[in-house]
């Protein structure tokens, strides 16, 4: 009753939902002529490729395995033939090429296996979360955190209460907002499902309250099972952050530093419940996803589901082309998204949008010098003190900037989205934060350098001092040998 | 191996922005100024209008000199900031002073109180308050010669150039004290309440038929400007109120106490310049804290020193020192004052709770 005065800061940027909110989610979209599927779908290391050019695959079929540490599995979003596994041009921040997959779909979009029928709530725990492994899901909400790993960090700790974060804040997204009108069900299946694994007491679904219509969705889902609570939150921009959305929701916060298991709490995003339903229940694999196609320079503005792979120009043909060049490509919301290099790059497990912005839209102008305004200060949702941390972060002084919560920032951009001076103050923070994370680095490698300088330097010592003394052992035996010659030359 | 095949030049996130921009923020306040500036007008006629364009256009001159000098773009003009700091020097300046205090005083806070530190955002003192301060030091006479409002009866516009460019000294029939001069006096023989009797009408000392600074007398319309601030949230209700708060508490105990000795906080409230200090100059962003809590001790200060200084100090008037001894202050609260970060306790440490390992039966 009271989750308004929970967070605090926070923006309100104009959603531009309107649109893409009142359109059904466009599915059974055509086969694009080739599905380009990079090996960096999720937050961590590449996963691996197992097929080779040539080779033909099913629909589901595993084409790659996790990599080390951090990873997924990767399948074949449809039937076809893999024709190259190649560079290509990524929506990564880097901006260079990344290795990718290429697959020519065969148009027969015939499954590897049939849909499993059996009940999922019968099997246990252990196996269900092997399952979300295999299926390759990770967090759609935008963090593409590997899914299989939260849950197991869910079974090891205690975790008495589920979230799952409706809290689409990003303007023009509505991808989940669509997904719980259309398909609350599965999506509450989903969060029982989860809860099934992680052995929570209770689910609170939160959803912005600029959404009635998915409130009433879930709420109709969520109606014949205990424990499940659907709750409107306040519509502000970051409550979709798992901080946020965990302050409104229960009115604690997450440690600095911390997890969220600290306070007994999972958070899920409803695509990716979804997703995990889709792969308890059928077996199916992560294949597709929801994604907006929004701004300006879309002609007709749509949800689609599309499969990994399409190139972003035949999603965008999908809803009408552009009607003109757009000022900036995005890939993600306006806020925290990334600018697309080129419309050639395709859908991946962590797009949930693409925008053509105009440049009105945009509103970009050449920062000027800060006027001490205090906006950002009141726009953190962090508390924090971003004109500070800027003045510090430009002077290279990372320390200080650190002092003012350079580790606690979010990088949610409202600082940088109220900022009158146009400072890019989260693009300040970003860069600081990269050098604080290469200084701590080569911190490491230098004491790792030392330890092992160290210990050569041991061994070295060891390695002489018995070499000197099997000189000296050498030197005693030859004298001994000596000796006794020595006593005859004495001796005449 | 790695090819590169693109790097295309990307622009960082957001994608979108608040359509806020420096500009509209110093020319809504500009605009708030009008009405107090334009009674002014009214009150003290052409000479009035003339010295409020000759400080502002001073004031701009200066700072395109200043950016001129440094080599720097005169594209910084466009956010109106030195217009703003000129425009409200002027307003606090005797309504007949000669143009070169206008235009001196405008000349020393654009170039000493703000280009000096760096330019826009980099001073420590507020350059308005800097220059009237200095200017009050160093020309007592210029700055202390109070007209009594006149309405319609100005002066013509040729007499004006005369009383503003060459050096016309008032007759008494036209200067009177203000009251918080009159009381200055009152103070030592002990007589305040007398004074503010017979000399203060709250009625008319809020609506501005008082002698005083060019636009600051009438509080009612200077605040009137403030409301359109605080809906428009250019300004912030933390600095003002707790200011005029505490000015009002100070005076409302100590008039209590000994009423001859003590102005009631009516008088406090309805004289000098402490709503346009209060809502206009405190709150300027660059000299004042950030965080909320530094605001409210930041004008709570302000307020202290105003009361002190109109009530033991040696100057009837007490704004623009009170704002330039708390300017001096901010880092510091700036500093100590940090807001608590989510996760964090309020000296910083993480809150202390720790994940539970599930138990095992």
């Amino acid at each position: 009753m009271f989750a308004w005065t929970r967070t605090r800061g926070g923006v309100h940027p104009t959603g531009h939902k309107e649109t893409t909110a009142q359109r059904d989610i466009l599915t059974q979209l055509p086969l694009p002529p080739r599905l380009i599927l990079p090996l960096f779908q999720q937050s961590g290391a590449n996963c691996l490729p197992v097929v080779k050019v040539g080779d033909a695959v099913a629909k589901g079929q595993q084409i790659a395995v996790s990599g080390a540490g951090l990873s997924t599995n990767l399948h074949a979003p449809t039937s076809g033939t893999i024709v190259g596994l190649q560079d290509v041009v990524a929506p990564h921040p880097s901006g260079l090429a990344a290795p990718a997959i290429l697959l020519e779909p065969d148009g027969e979009d015939r499954w590897l296996a049939p849909a499993r029928s059996d009940d999922p709530f019968a099997r246990s725990p252990e196996q269900l979360s092997d399952e979300v492994e295999r299926a390759g899901i990770v967090g759609l909400g935008g963090a593409i955190f590997p899914s299989a790993i939260k849950l197991r960090q869910g079974r090891r700790f205690e975790i008495k209460t589920l979230i799952i974060n409706g809290g689409e804040c990003e303007p023009y997204l509505t991808t989940d907002d669509r997904l719980m009108r259309e398909r609350a069900e599965e999506i509450i299946e989903g969060a029982r499902l989860i809860q099934h694994i992680i052995e929570c007491y209770e689910i609170i679904v939160g959803i912005e309250d600029n959404k009635p219509e998915a409130i009433a969705a879930m709420k109709q889902a969520a109606k014949p099972y205990g424990k499940i609570r659907v709750q409107a939150v306040p519509a502000m921009y970051p409550m979709g952050s798992a901080k946020q959305m965990i302050q409104a929701l229960t009115g604690r916060e997450v440690p600095a530093g911390g997890r969220s298991n600290d306070l007994g709490i999972l958070v899920h995003n409803v695509a990716t419940a979804y997703a995990i339903q889709q792969a308890l229940r059928y077996g199916r694999p992560l294949l597709s996803r929801v994604l907006t196609v929004a701004g300006a320079c879309v002609n007709t503005p749509y949800n689609v589901e599309a499969l990994f792979g399409t190139p972003i120009q035949f999603v965008i043909d999908q809803c009408g082309g552009l009607i003109k060049k757009p000022a900036r490509l995005v890939m993600g919301g306006p806020m925290m998204g990334q600018q697309l290099p080129s419309t050639a790059v395709p859908v991946m497990k962590g797009t949930s949008g693409v925008l053509a912005l105009t440049s009105r839209e945009v509103n970009e102008k050449t920062p000027s010098p800060c006027i001490r305004c205090s906006r950002c200060v009141e726009a953190c949702p962090m508390g924090l003190v971003p004109l500070e941390m800027a003045k510090f972060a430009r002077a290279d002084d990372f320390d200080s900037a650190s002092d003012y919560g350079l580790r606690d920032c979010i990088l949610c951009g409202s600082c940088s989205y109220v900022c009158p001076s146009h400072i890019p103050l989260v693009n300040y923070f970003e860069y600081a934060r990269g050098e604080l994370k290469q200084r701590k680095l080569s911190a490491q490698k230098l004491s790792y350098t030392q330890q092992l300088t160290a210990a050569r330097n041991e061994r070295m010592e060891k390695e002489a001092e018995l070499k000197r003394a099997a000189k000296a052992a050498k030197a005693a035996k030859k004298k001994r040998q000596k000796k006794p010659a020595n006593s005859e030359e004495c001796d005449s | 191996m790695n090819s590169k095949l693109s790097v295309v030049p990307q622009r960082p996130a957001p994608h979108t922005h608040d359509r806020a921009a420096v500009d509209r923020i110093m020319l809504n306040v500009c605009l708030a100024l009008v009405p107090a500036t334009a009674f002014g007008f009214y009150l003290f006629g052409w000479p009035a209008a003339m010295l409020w364009l000759v400080t502002c256009s001073a004031a701009i001159i200066t700072e395109a000199l200043c950016l001129l000098l440094q080599d720097k773009s005169l594209h910084a003009l466009r956010d109106s900031s030195a217009l703003l700091s000129g425009w409200l020097l002027a307003m606090t300046l005797p309504p007949w002073a000669p143009w070169w205090i206008g235009a001196g005083g405008a000349a020393f806070a654009i170039a000493v109180g703000k280009h000096l530190y760096g330019g826009v955002g980099q001073n420590i003192f507020n350059p308005a308050m800097l220059a009237r301060v200095a200017l009050l030091v160093s020309f007592p006479l210029q700055m202390t010669t109070w007209i009594q409002p006149l309405g319609f009866e100005s002066p013509d516009f040729l007499t004006s150039v005369q009383i503003i460019f060459s050096g016309w000294q008032p007759n008494d029939g036209l200067t009177g004290a203000t009251i918080l001069g009159e009381l200055k006096t009152g103070y030592a023989a002990g007589s305040v309440e007398a004074l503010s009797q017979t000399h203060f009408n709250g009625i008319q000392s809020l609506l501005g038929q008082t002698a005083g600074s060019m636009a600051e007398t009438s509080e009612f319309l200077v605040l009137l400007g403030a409301i359109w601030l605080l809906h428009k949230r250019i300004i912030s209700w933390h600095i003002p109120i707790s200011m005029l708060l505490v000015t009002a508490l100070l005076a409302l105990v100590s008039h209590h106490a000994n009423p001859d000795h003590y102005a009631s906080p009516l008088l406090h409230l309805s004289s000098g310049g402490i709503m346009l200090g209060a809502f206009f100059i405190a709150t300027d962003y660059v000299t004042s804290p950030s965080s909320k809590l530094a605001q409210c001790l930041f004008g709570a200060g302000c307020g202290f020193v105003v009361f002190a200084i109109r009530s033991w100090g040696g100057f009837p008037e007490g704004i623009g020192f009170a704002v330039l001894f708390m300017n001096a202050l901010t880092p510091l609260l700036d500093r100590y004052c940090k807001p608590r970060v989510y996760g964090r306790s309020i000296n910083g440490k993480p809150i202390n709770v720790k994940a539970q390992s599930r138990k095992v039966n």
